[in-house]
């Protein structure tokens, strides 16, 4: 089966054919990142803009690389140092970066929804690199092939996902995701950071770290975005990090041993892990960050690459 | 998104399972008299059934001369240059876990037709490093070249038509050992 979308906005809209398709891609593209020369010539002649609206060091680097590592042209164009300070809307912007014909365009938003609408409006693809509190489908993915580089499967692996779940588009990309795929998880955090009707989603809520963590194949650590809180919602960072800070002792008390502790950065240390987990032996952090330039080759090459078939 | 290719009828045996062993038996004979033997030798076989046959030839030399020689796997999906022609195809991965670096590369491929999956096969071993040499050895030949390419070791000269196939049928893929000519079911 092969690729047939123009763009790649949400994972709740895959079907799982489609994301084992996007995992394996990404999987077979890994071995670029150990060559000598890290270039192939898949993408030579393509132009890929990466439109971000917010700041991001990791995602957008990411994007770079990958593109770079295919051999297409990546623009970057950071709202702050653009038209958008000087009063431009999102469309107009949007529609003036199509008029330079680019194949691909990646999208950054604080809003939810903003990626839908360039997909709508533009007739290149689009990425959505994450919307406000809704999606990040190349986050998920990236985990997803992480998840599987160390267990070998998705079907019925336990996962728990914990901390700030109302602000995380990571979780909901997950979810979504992880669903389809067999996966059981659980939603874990102090209840005002819990969405409510957040179980319509198929997944399990706990309302303890130490119940969350007992007997679950992956812990997913999600960073606290006090950026996007307006406030009341945790009493203070230190109690947060008592309750709701996974330190060695937890782990060691709760946890399987083979246990993978997960996290989509950039981390908070001492506030939702501790140091000595953050770089212990159940960490795959740093795997996960090498996985995100696979994944993004394996986005880019679907998306700009099936072009003219699609067409 | 295209139309269903038409449905293919086999036409003629062109070598049977005796003949294909016989074929291979020659090239890893051919091989070791043009290297002198099978020491700086490694083979690298395009998906899918290069590598197999890769493995096979390889069975033969360590047959007839004891030497094992490293076999890696090839994908040039990503050097194709018809992408844009064809949509974005399923991406198997290459797997050459040794440096070609100074080594005499022999490309293995099942059937050799206009050339430009060899050249896209050039193009991607040059960039995992320099190869001293680098020789094509290919189980049919059935012509029609787009592309100044020649192979140094063939199991058969085969002429055909366009319009036809020549398809390689291996054990470990097909569950027999055949190579016949297909040619479309008239509509």
């Amino acid at each position: 089966m092969g690729w047939t979308r123009k763009d790649l906005v949400t994972m709740r809209e895959l079907d799982a054919a489609e994301i084992v398709l996007l995992v394996d891609t990404a999987a077979s593209l890994q071995e670029i990142a150990g060559r000598e020369i890290k270039k192939v010539p898949a993408l030579r002649g393509k132009t890929i803009v990466n439109l971000f609206y917010e700041n991001s060091t990791r995602t957008r680097t990411s994007f770079e690389i990958a593109g770079k590592w295919l051999s297409a042209d990546v623009i970057n164009f950071s709202a702050s140092a653009s038209s958008a300070a000087k009063g431009e809307s999102f469309i107009d912007t949007a529609k003036n970066i199509a008029a330079m014909s680019p194949d691909v365009v990646v999208v950054r938003h604080s809003s939810a929804g903003a990626a839908a609408i360039l997909a709508r409006e533009l007739t290149c693809g689009v990425v959505n690199a994450g919307d406000g509190a809704h999606e990040h489908p190349t986050q998920a993915l990236l985990d997803l092939l992480t998840i599987r580089e160390h267990k070998g499967h998705f079907e019925g692996l336990s996962v728990a996902i914990v901390g700030d779940i109302a602000h995380s588009r990571v979780a909901r990309s997950n979810i979504h995701a992880m669903r389809k795929l067999g996966m059981t998880v659980t939603v874990a955090g102090p209840p005002t950071l819990i969405p409510p009707f957040v179980q319509e989603l198929g997944v399990k809520v706990s309302y303890r770290l130490e119940d969350a963590i007992r007997d679950v194949d992956v812990v997913m650590m999600l960073r606290l975005q006090q950026e996007r809180m307006t406030g009341g919602l945790i009493p203070s960072l230190r109690e947060y990090s008592r309750y709701w800070g996974l330190t060695l002792d937890k782990l060691r008390a709760r946890a399987r041993p083979d246990v993978l502790i997960m996290h989509p950065g950039p981390v908070n240390r001492g506030v939702e892990l501790s140091p000595e987990v953050a770089d212990g032996r159940y960490s795959v952090i740093l795997d996960q960050v090498s996985n995100g330039v696979a994944v993004r080759m394996a986005v880019l090459y679907l998306l700009a690459g099936s072009k003219g078939a699609g067409a | 998104m295209s139309t269903r290719p038409p449905r293919l009828r086999e036409k003629a045996q062109v070598l049977d399972e005796t003949a294909l062993d016989r074929a291979l038996t020659r090239i890893a004979h051919e091989i070791l008299e043009r290297n002198g033997g099978a020491k700086e030798l490694a083979f690298v076989g395009l998906r899918t059934r290069g590598v197999t046959l890769a493995q096979r030839l390889n069975a033969k030399i360590a047959g007839i001369d004891g030497t094992t020689v490293p076999v890696g796997t090839l994908d040039i999906t990503l050097y194709r240059d018809d992408l844009d022609m064809r949509g974005a195809p399923v991406i198997r991965g290459t797997d050459i876990p040794f440096s070609i670096k100074n080594k005499t590369v022999v490309l293995v491929d099942d059937v050799l037709f206009t050339g430009r999956t060899i050249r896209a096969a050039l193009d991607a071993l040059i960039d995992l490093g320099r190869p001293k040499m680098i020789q094509l050895a290919i189980l049919v030949d059935r012509g029609h070249r787009e592309l100044p390419i020649r192979p140094d070791y063939i199991g058969k000269n085969l002429p055909t038509s366009k319009r036809e196939t020549v398809a390689v049928r291996l054990r470990e893929h097909d569950g027999e050992d055949r190579v016949v000519i297909e040619e479309p079911e008239e509509a």
